[in-house]
């Protein structure tokens, strides 16, 4: 990647139109716990196609011109949910965000995820996060004997859940909600929606359980769909929608 | 390991020592109440079910009992200036009305109520604060709601 790139910032100085790159600027919340106990933006200045990802333009910052510069990623591509951070103030996937899309005419801001603690730079402690997950028991739970082949479902059944089964757990949703901005004990959209995929299972016999925790002062009542979760989710999941469901689910078992 | 030898990094870079190094980072912020896995399971109860039912059902009844009763109170039959003693002696002796503002009463304070109360629960994080901001609210209410409930089954049109 780095022998091309560098062939194209010789061009931009010769001809102007016939390269694709553009000079951007970075606008990172840094924070080093060993350095300094407080956080602060820091500029960078890049040349960078603009049909390129805010991720590719971290690499480039964090391989060419600060190493410490310190973020999260695995898959690079979508699918592992590593890089969600706050982009232009909106949260977002780095590696699903293309440099053309978010105005690069301007500093491109990018900080952490909110609500969660920063440990650096646009690492946060995920821990609250995968514990509130872990309560509303996200796995199969049955009655009965392991039946020898596979538990069979109509594609209707399966159809029901469908949208909850795309969540990468990557906290977007989560971190964008004001309710769990000021109260961490709630339990957060993300969780309510694993769970959602297994409430309206109908392979589960858990369900029951699930709508006990989450009728419960933590749970789904404390949303108050302002619909930002909807927003974020990079996989495009009706998460405001999955939460009316359970909430909905509640009601309709009480009357 | 000192902070000069790390003068690569654009933060830190103030003259003097830095407070902070590998051995004695500085403390990180943590959000408000976060989740661990000591966090207390449910009540088991249905209330914050039936907080949230109340809110909307109440709501809805009371778009009509307060635009009914704003229409009648400042815009109709000569709007404001008409409301005096007389008016409201003449309007609370029909049961008609005496249950639409007993009605409009209870469920406006207990709506608002419990509003504060999702207000209260999630913006003041200590647990002392959020008790006695609660129990200030629910002293507020009752006390509201029975001083207006005596005045409305008590009034005396003939008082002097």
């Amino acid at each position: 990647m780095a022998t091309p790139t560098l062939e194209k910032t010789g061009n931009a100085e010769a001809g102007f139109a016939d390269t694709p790159y553009i000079t951007a600027t970075f606008r990172i919340r840094r924070f080093n716990p060993e350095v300094s106990d407080e956080a602060q933006w820091q500029d960078f200045q890049i040349s960078i196609d603009p049909k390129e990802r805010v991720l590719d333009a971290l690499h480039k910052i964090k391989w060419e011109l600060d190493g410490t510069l310190t973020f999260r990623r695995s898959c690079a591509h979508g699918i592992c949910g590593s890089d969600a951070m706050r982009i232009n103030g909106k949260n977002r996937l780095a590696c699903k965000t293309l440099i053309k899309d978010i105005n690069p005419e301007k500093p491109i801001l990018v900080e952490a995820i909110k609500g969660l603690t920063v440990l650096k730079d646009l690492v946060v402690d995920m821990d609250p996060f995968f514990q509130a997950y872990r309560d509303v028991m996200p796995f199969l739970v049955t009655k009965g004997n392991e039946p020898t082949r596979e538990r069979l479902q109509s594609p209707e059944d399966r159809e029901r859940f469908d949208d909850t089964t795309k969540c990468i757990l990557c906290a977007a949703c989560t971190s964008s909600c004001p309710v769990f901005w000021n109260d961490g004990q709630y339990f957060g959209p993300a969780a309510i929606v694993n769970a959602h995929r297994f409430i309206f299972d109908s392979r589960d016999e858990g369900g029951e359980q699930r709508l006990e925790i989450l009728n419960d002062r933590d749970g789904v009542w404390r949303c108050r769909t302002t619909f930002n979760c909807t927003d974020a989710c990079p996989r495009g999941i009706e998460v405001t929608k999955a939460i009316q469901e359970v909430k909905r689910a509640l009601i309709t078992r009480r009357f | 390991m000192s902070a000069e030898t790390s003068s690569s990094s654009a933060i830190g870079d103030v003259e003097g020592v830095s407070l902070f190094d590998v051995d004695h980072p500085a403390p990180v912020i943590e959000p408000p109440r976060k989740r661990t896995d000591k966090t207390p399971k449910g009540s088991r109860t249905n209330f914050e079910m039936y907080a949230w039912l109340f809110m909307r059902l109440s709501g809805i009844v009371l778009v009509v009992l307060v635009i009914g009763h704003l229409l009648i109170q400042l815009v109709l039959d000569g709007g404001v200036s008409k409301i005096g003693f007389a008016f409201v002696a003449g309007r609370w002796a029909s049961p008609f009305w005496q249950v639409w503002d007993l009605a409009m009463l209870w469920l406006a304070m207990l709506h608002g109520a419990n509003g504060l109360r999702t207000v209260i629960n999630d913006y003041a994080e200590r647990d002392n604060t959020r008790f006695w901001l609660k129990m200030l609210l629910y002293t507020a209410t009752v006390f509201t709601v029975l001083l207006g409930t005596l005045v409305i089954f008590t009034f005396d049109p003939n008082i002097r």
